[in-house]
């Protein structure tokens, strides 16, 4: 038997209250006592029926103005599943409880009253149900007894709703026409609408597909708790957030990125073959490494982002307005780090869905926002993975949960490439630029690392391709998204019509910068290794990517090394003159002024060089 | 009725992590953790899975008991066997010292409950152990005020609720910051009802006190509730005790917790009266019944 958690909203007098107590009265989830308690309630307030809302309103000031003002939790089972039920107010000043009764809902009602039809209402709870990820919505299609059971009104009212959940990219939306009064379509079929050839809406809730809820793909295992009985003893506890993991697999710890397996998966019951998605477990690994709550734990070959510059999605949860320059605590799965909002680039007016410029949040505004973190933060986008993609920020001087959030991406440093580039470059006749289909940062989120270009330029024989190929191979082996392009490979077919000549060599390098930028905008760390010397081709390499994300590394070896060590026989032949424009002999070098790196290379291991520099570029910021 | 096992119920397992879940995000968010420990089967089922949470280490929290001293003696040979068998710290909150040092009066009349004056007892005990946090067994199921329960439920520095200003609870990312004074309750059985909690004792053979089976007992029938002869329930003019079969379905205070009639003399047996049954586990309980919003009255001053 299986859980279900849904929601329900509903504006005021939609029939929120009366659906949620026919769902517990005709499952018999409702006990005679409680039945007594509110029947005696409803004498009191002069009702001349049993007013099942009753059951569900737990607040005082809710029972007595009527309304329902905070997320209640309903409980009820049948054969087939169990059920737990948030219960969330509808009013646009309840917003926020809204969103906390959705962030854990796998599925929402959302009710509408068939004489009032599709309100400005329903459409805000259809659109804070798409944006805390609640994979299926129904519409509950109220009150028809009151519209003569109008087969012609519920279509009305299904195509209104549709139009406008086309545009939230709900996934699957139902409709069912039902009286919550009467008990129709509720858990018993109805005999007044004939028309209607769907199911009730328990038997909707008791078959909903429920895969999918979880990510089940990506392993990310955030440290809740060290565990550590003795010395001798350390397990790391937590709950899967995403995917599973078994005995024996390679796994990588963020942000340390040290490696190691998994010993063991522990339970109080015993070790256990695997973890999956939402299981509390607890791991042991076969190195003992420093770990902490707040690490996170995933397969080498697939890591989230990591970032502290975000962009987010958050709706406003405290009375008190945002404050800009504010550090809040951002509580992202175990970790906690200061953070601070950078920029507001717009608030959503829920109604509409129209964006606006705004100064600040407040009260449940929702809006997209761009956040800084102390420390960069392993994630998901929110879309992909609930678990990895969400954070709240805390008020530091009252402990107010003041926003929640979900993760939309790492903020772009740079925007896109600068119009200037694009026009300088060579273009055939009557052609217009295009923007990119899928663009980068969606490839970037994909892949979990930023794309870049490593540019390696130095003598023939220097070194150049060793080290990027010895670089590449551990970038792909940490799960990177990598290419080489080499030299000697263009000029096999792509450059095989160029020769040598300063022009040849300047085309040469202005179709693999082109090449490059292309794999750069596919996501990849690109690692160039071509001779190039001239400064000037090099810099039209760079200008083709946004800055800081070319870096030039100069393999400085001197001339008489790399014609000691002439792996080819190159430097042999030119001496003898049979080859014209070797670069260093007969054609110039233009060393770089500032390279973002310089290597020396002469008596070092290539193993030993790369360590160096897989330090440097980390430190020049790339994500490697 | 069949009894299906748990063990491959994947709803019960989902509510069995989510508990293991926040109890360690108790302990990890928390400097002073406590459990509450009534002697109940909530608070049992809480021990089990504190147990589970930390294997193999042991529980990082003191168990800590407010007693009324109207017990019955078979809920503190219970107590008493399970902090040994776990190896816990428990410490006792005795309402009798409160009443003794003049913190509270007990009330007047012939059947003076205590209910009410743990409150007084609870947060003083608090205070003196300096707990930061006391993690309660308490089910949303229960009550009408129960079901507006955060998992970290935030308290005053007077121990007071505030339900209509309550931090919002989004996704499991609790939110135990807190300023000096201030302390949390913490309910990791949230979303548990009468029925997951009796499926899963039974699942997972956890021993419960002999109360919650079928016995005989002298009891007296008072305004619908049964209550078991004590020394601290006196009979009133035109009462007398009776023997009947009876279990409790809830364990607290001897002057307020009413037994049920009831043949059912093993696990199987209960969990097919729960499912059958038609009234909650509250209704044998006199203090309930006092108002429409007793429970929420009650949480409001710092009630469990
Ligand atoms: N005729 C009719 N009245 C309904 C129906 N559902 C609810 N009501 C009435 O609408 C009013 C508001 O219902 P309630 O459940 O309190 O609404 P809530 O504010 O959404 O919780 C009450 O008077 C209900 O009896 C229905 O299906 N048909």
């Amino acid at each position: 038997m299986d859980l279900l958690r849904f929601s329900t909203a509903g504006s005021v007098d939609d029939g929120k209250s009366t659906l949620i107590g026919r769902l517990l009265y005709d499952t018999k989830s409702i006990f005679e006592d409680q039945l007594e308690a509110v029947e005696s309630a409803s004498k009191q307030r002069g009702e001349g029926y049993v007013n099942l809302a009753l059951l569900t309103d737990g607040l005082r000031a809710e029972r007595e103005q009527n309304i329902t003002i905070d997320v209640a939790y309903r409980y009820f089972a049948t054969p087939r599943r169990k059920f737990i039920i948030a219960d969330t107010p509808g009013h646009v000043q309840y917003t926020r409880n809204m969103v906390t009764g959705a962030s854990t809902a796998q599925l929402a009602i959302i009710l509408v009253d068939a004489r009032k039809g599709v309100l400005t209402q329903s459409k805000r709870h259809a659109f804070i149900s798409s944006l805390l990820g609640i994979p299926h919505v129904v519409v509950a299609v109220n009150k028809m007894d009151l519209v003569d059971w109008s087969e012609d009104r519920f279509f009305e009212i299904e195509s209104d709703f549709a139009d406008f959940a086309r545009k939230l990219g709900i996934e699957d939306l139902t409709f069912i026409p039902m009286s919550a009064l009467l008990g129709d379509n509720v858990v018993d079929p109805s005999d007044n609408m004939p028309w209607y050839r769907g199911t009730t809406l328990l038997h909707h809730l008791e078959h909903v597909h429920l895969g999918g809820y979880r990510n089940a793909v990506d392993f990310r295992f955030p440290v809740q708790y060290v565990i550590r009985p003795d010395q001798d003893y350390r397990a790391y506890a937590g709950r899967v957030a995403s995917g599973s993991i078994r005995p024996g697999e390679d796994i990588l710890v963020l942000p340390s990125r040290q490696r190691t397996t998994v010993a063991s998966i522990e339970s109080y019951g015993g070790a256990l073959e695997r973890a999956s998605a939402g299981e509390s477990v607890s791991i042991t690994t076969t190195e003992e490494l420093d770990i902490s709550r707040g690490d996170m734990i995933v397969r080498p070959m697939n890591l989230p982002t990591a970032d502290a510059e975000l962009d987010a999605t958050i709706c406003w949860t405290s009375e008190e307005p945002m404050r800009p320059g504010v550090q809040y605590w951002m509580r992202h799965t175990t970790r906690e780090t200061k953070a601070f909002i950078s920029r507001i680039v717009y608030r959503i007016d829920v109604d509409t869905l129209h964006r606006t410029d705004i100064e600040q949040f407040e009260l449940n505004d929702i809006g997209r926002v761009q956040l800084t973190a102390a420390a960069p933060i392993f994630f998901d986008r929110y879309e992909r993975n609930r678990e990895t993609g969400a954070f709240i920020l805390v008020d530091p001087h009252t402990n107010a949960t003041v926003a929640a959030g979900m993760i939309r991406g790492a903020v772009q440093s740079v925007e896109d490439l600068p119009g200037a580039a694009i026009e300088e470059r060579p273009t055939s006749p009557d052609v217009v630029w295009e923007s990119w289909n899928v663009e980068l940062p969606e490839r970037e989120a994909r892949n979990a690392h930023r794309a870049s270009i490593i540019w390696f330029t130095g003598l023939s024989g220097s070194g150049k391709s060793s080290i990027a190929r010895e670089l590449e191979r551990r970038l792909f082996d940490k799960g990177r998204q990598t290419m080489l392009l080499d030299g000697d490979q263009v000029r096999h077919g792509l450059n095989g019509d160029l020769g040598f000549s300063a022009e040849d060599r300047t085309e040469n390098i202005r179709r693999v910068g082109e090449l490059a930028s292309l794999f750069f905008r596919q996501g990849s760390i690109v690692l160039c290794t071509f001779v190039s010397p001239f400064r000037a081709d090099r810099a039209r390499a760079r200008s083709l990517v946004p800055d800081g994300r070319f870096v030039e590394v100069f393999v400085d070896t001197p001339l008489e090394e790399c014609e000691k060590r002439d792996v080819k026989g190159l430097y042999a032949r030119a001496r003898r003159g049979e080859i014209a424009n070797m670069t260093g002999i007969t054609s110039p070098y233009e060393a770089p002024e500032e390279p973002e790196v310089r290597l020396d290379t002469v008596g070092r291991p290539v193993d030993e060089v790369v360590s160096e520099l897989m330090v440097r570029l980390r430190d020049l910021g790339l994500d490697l | 009725m069949r009894v299906v096992s748990t063990r491959d119920d994947a709803g019960i397992k989902e509510l069995e992590s989510e508990s293991i879940f926040v109890m360690r995000e108790v302990a990890a968010q928390f400097e002073r953790p406590v459990l509450l420990f009534s002697g109940g089967k909530d608070s049992i089922l809480m021990v089990h899975l504190a147990r589970k949470a930390f294997h193999p280490a042991p529980v990082p929290f003191t168990l800590v008991h407010v007693d009324t001293g109207h017990n019955f003696p078979e809920t503190i040979e219970f107590r008493d066997r399970l902090v040994a068998e776990v190896g816990a710290t428990l410490h006792v909150g005795s309402v009798q010292a409160s009443i003794d040092a003049g913190r509270v009066k007990e009330e007047d009349g012939p059947n003076p409950s205590r209910n009410g004056l743990q409150t007084v007892t609870l947060l003083d005990t608090l205070v003196e152990l300096k707990a930061d946090v006391a993690l309660g067994g308490g089910r949303r199921d229960e009550e009408k005020a129960r079901a507006k329960e955060r998992f970290f439920s935030h308290r005053d520095r007077f121990g007071q609720w505030d339900p209509k200003n309550q931090r919002p609870e989004i996704w499991n990312l609790f939110n135990g910051r807190r300023a000096p004074g201030e302390h949390f309750r913490a309910f990791p059985l949230s979303n548990w009802t009468e029925m997951d909690v009796w499926r899963y004792i039974a699942d997972e053979g956890i021993a419960m006190p002999s109360l919650y089976f079928s016995h005989r007992r002298k009891v007296v029938e008072r305004d619908g509730v049964l209550l078991a002869e004590s020394e601290f329930n006196q009979l009133l003019d035109d009462e007398a005790w009776e023997e009947r079969t009876v279990r409790f379905r809830t364990i607290g205070d001897a002057t307020c917790t009413g037994a049920v009639e009831s043949t059912a003399s093993s696990l199987e047996e209960i969990i097919a009266e729960v499912a059958a049954a038609r009234e909650t586990e509250r209704g044998g309980r006199s203090d309930d019944k006092r108002s429409e919003a007793a429970m929420e009255d009650r949480k409001r001053q710092g009630y469990f």
